[in-house]
C-alpha cells in the first residue's frame, strides 16, 4: 500500500489510500499525549514549505507535523525571497532541487501551480492550497474530524455552504468525501457555484434552511472577499441573513450534527460568534487533527523507500 | 499483500525472501507444544521476577500481542495476586533502522496501559527473534515512553543470526535455520490455530511482493 508520489488533488486518492492516512493519523494522534512529542523516523529528509500566499495554520500546521516526525524544516515565502525580484517558479523550484528537498509543501495563488512543480523537481509535491483549486489536506482533516466526532465518514449527509466559488476546500471536500462515500450537498447563492458544479459528485442547492434538519455536518466557507472583484450578493447583511449559519439555524439541526469551519472565520458573516463556540462547532479540533493528518501524509509520502530505487529494484 | 504470517523482520537489503508458502511448510512446534512454552515462560517471569509484581507485558503487532496477552493470562493463574499484570502492545515502525529499503509501512496501534512504564519491569513480546533489529527498535520507542527499571525479552522462537548483541530472557523454542528458511507462527487469534511451521522460502513470491510495496 503506497500513497502516489504527490499529493496535488483529493482526486488522486482512492478509498484504500484515504484510508490509510486516516488510520495513520489515528496512531499518530497519540503522540500529543506523549511527554517527548517527537518520532525519529524522518530524521535527515528535508521539507520545504513553498508558501506564495499568506497562511497562518496551514504553513504552521505542516511545520509542526515534518518537525515531530525529526524532519528538517525550510520556510521559504515569496515576501523576502528572490520572487519578489522577480525570480519564475520553474528557476525558485530548481533552486529548491539543487539544495535536496526531499518534498515541498506548495501553496499559490494560481491554480494548477503545484502540478507544474511535480514536472520540474524529483521529490514529492504536497499541495496545500492553489488559488481556487485545490486543498487535499484540509480535506483529509475534515475527514478526520467528521469520524473522530461521528465514528464514520460513509453515510454521513454533509452540507458544504458558501463561496464555492472561491473555495479550493469545498473542490477537495467534495472529490474526498464522495470517494469515501458521504452525500454531499453544496449550498450557495447561484452566483458563488462555478461553472460545471453540475458534474461534481454532489447534490446542489440554493436554499439552505431546507437541507439542515437532514445534515449531520455542516461545512461553512469564508466569503474569500480578496479573491472577489466584482458583485457577488448585494450586501454582506443580505448574505449573511439567508447563508449564515446563526443560533436559530443550528436549532433546526439534527442533535449528534456538527459545524465545520476551515478557517480564518468571518464572525458574524457566514458563521456567528455563538454557533462558532458552541459544542457542536469543531474549529479548533479541526486544526490540532490537521498535524496529525500532515504527519501521516508526509510519513506515507517520505517514510518509505524513494520510489525511484524502488522501480529500479523490480 | 501481506505476508500470511509476519516472521521476524524480512529483509530485503541483502535479497533474503520475506515469506515462504506456509503450505509447503513442516511444523516445528504443534498446539500444545506451543501452550507448554507460553506457560513455562510465565513461570520463569514469575521466579525470575520474584512474583512479578511490577511486571509489565507488551507485545510487539501483530502476533506479540496475542502472545503477551496469553503470557499475561497465565500469570494470573500462577500468582493469586490484587489486580492482573498490565498488557500492552508497543509499536516499532516508527523506530525502524530499515524504513527506506522497501515501501511504506502500515502503523499498527501503541497501546501503554494505565499505570505506563516508569520504574516497572517491562517485558517484550515478540513471536521470532532473528536479527535482533525489531527488538533494538522496541528499546528505543520504550525510551520516549518512560523509564522502565528493567527490560526483558520474552519470544516463542528463537531462529539465531542475529545482527547485534540482544538476546532473548526467555525463550519458547531455540529453532536453528538457515538464512533462506521461513518461520512461520500461527497462533489462534489471528490463524485459527497454533503451530510454528519452517518453510523453505519461495523467492518469487517475496521478489513480486517487493515490487509492489
Amino acid at each position: 500500500m503506497t500513497l502516489p508520489r504527490h499529493l496535488l488533488s483529493a482526486a488522486d486518492l482512492s478509498r484504500a489510500d484515504a484510508l490509510l492516512v486516516l488510520d495513520t493519523a489515528e496512531e499518530l494522534a497519540r503522540l500529543a499525549d506523549r511527554p517527548i512529542k517527537k518520532l525519529p523516523t524522518l530524521r535527515g529528509r528535508t521539507v520545504v514549505n513553498l508558501f506564495f500566499e499568506d497562511s497562518t495554520r496551514t504553513r504552521t500546521s505542516f511545520e509542526v507535523a515534518a518537525k515531530r516526525l525529526s524532519a528538517d524544516v525550510i520556510n521559504f515565502s515569496a515576501k523576502g525571497s528572490s520572487v519578489s525580484k522577480g525570480e519564475s517558479l520553474k528557476d525558485t523550484a530548481l533552486t529548491l532541487e539543487a539544495m535536496g528537498a526531499d518534498a515541498v509543501v506548495c501553496r499559490h495563488s494560481a491554480s494548477g501551480a503545484p502540478h507544474r512543480l511535480a514536472n520540474w523537481i524529483r521529490g514529492s509535491v504536497v499541495n496545500a492550497g492553489d488559488g481556487t483549486h485545490e486543498h487535499p489536506t484540509q480535506a483529509l482533516l475534515d475527514a478526520y474530524t467528521m469520524r473522530s466526532r461521528l465514528g464514520r465518514v460513509e453515510g454521513l449527509n454533509v452540507a458544504i455552504v458558501g463561496d464555492v466559488l472561491h473555495s479550493r476546500v469545498a473542490r477537495s471536500n467534495v472529490l474526498l468525501l464522495s470517494t469515501l462515500g458521504a452525500e454531499v450537498t453544496v449550498i450557495a447563492p447561484p452566483t458563488l457555484l462555478p461553472v460545471g458544479v453540475e458534474d461534481w459528485p454532489c447534490n446542489v442547492s440554493y436554499e439552505l434552511d431546507s437541507v439542515l434538519p437532514k445534515s449531520d455536518v455542516v461545512m461553512m466557507l469564508r466569503v474569500q472577499r480578496e479573491r472577489m472583484y466584482g458583485g457577488f450578493f448585494p450586501t454582506t447583511r443580505e448574505y449573511s441573513r439567508r447563508y449564515g449559519l446563526d443560533a436559530r439555524r443550528m436549532a433546526t439541526l439534527p442533535d449528534q450534527a456538527i459545524v465545520m469551519h476551515p478557517g480564518p472565520m468571518n464572525r458574524g458573516v457566514e458563521i456567528a460568534a455563538e454557533v462558532a463556540d458552541s459544542v457542536r462547532s469543531t474549529i479548533v479540533e479541526q486544526v490540532a487533527n490537521g498535524v496529525s493528518v500532515r504527519m501521516a501524509v508526509l510519513y506515507l509520502l517520505l517514510g518509505g523507500a524513494l520510489i525511484e530505487s524502488a522501480e529500479a529494484a523490480a | 499483500m501481506k505476508p500470511a504470517s509476519r516472521s521476524e523482520s524480512g529483509r530485503p537489503e541483502t535479497g533474503r525472501p520475506v515469506t515462504g508458502d506456509p503450505a509447503v511448510a513442516r511444523p516445528v512446534l504443534d498446539a500444545a507444544d506451543v501452550g507448554r512454552a507460553l506457560t513455562r515462560i510465565a513461570h520463569e517471569i514469575v521466579e525470575r521476577n520474584h512474583g512479578g509484581a511490577d511486571v509489565v507485558l507488551l507485545g510487539i503487532p501483530t502476533r506479540g500481542v496475542t502472545l503477551a496477552q496469553r503470557l499475561g493470562d497465565r500469570l494470573a493463574t500462577i500468582e493469586t495476586r490484587q489486580q492482573a499484570v498490565p498488557v500492552g502492545s508497543l509499536d516499532v515502525t516508527m523506530y525502524r533502522d530499515d524504513l527506506r529499503l522497501r515501501g511504506v509501512r502500515p502503523l499498527e496501534p501503541t497501546d501503554i496501559p494505565p499505570g505506563g512504564i516508569d520504574g516497572k519491569i517491562v517485558v517484550l513480546v515478540d513471536d521470532v527473534l532473528f536479527s535482533g533489529r525489531t527488538v533494538r527498535a522496541a528499546l528505543d520507542a520504550l525510551s520516549e515512553y518512560g523509564r522502565p527499571r528493567a527490560v526483558q525479552l520474552a519470544v516463542l522462537v528463537d531462529r539465531g543470526h542475529r545482527e547485534l548483541p540482544i538476546r532473548a530472557d526467555y525463550v519458547g523454542k531455540n529453532i536453528p535455520t538457515s538464512l533462506t528458511e521461513t518461520v512461520h507462527v500461527l497462533l489462534d487469534a489471528t490463524d485459527g490455530r497454533d503451530a510454528v511451521l519452517l518453510g523453505p522460502a519461495d523467492l518469487s513470491r517475496s521478489q513480486s511482493e517487493e515490487a509492489t510495496r
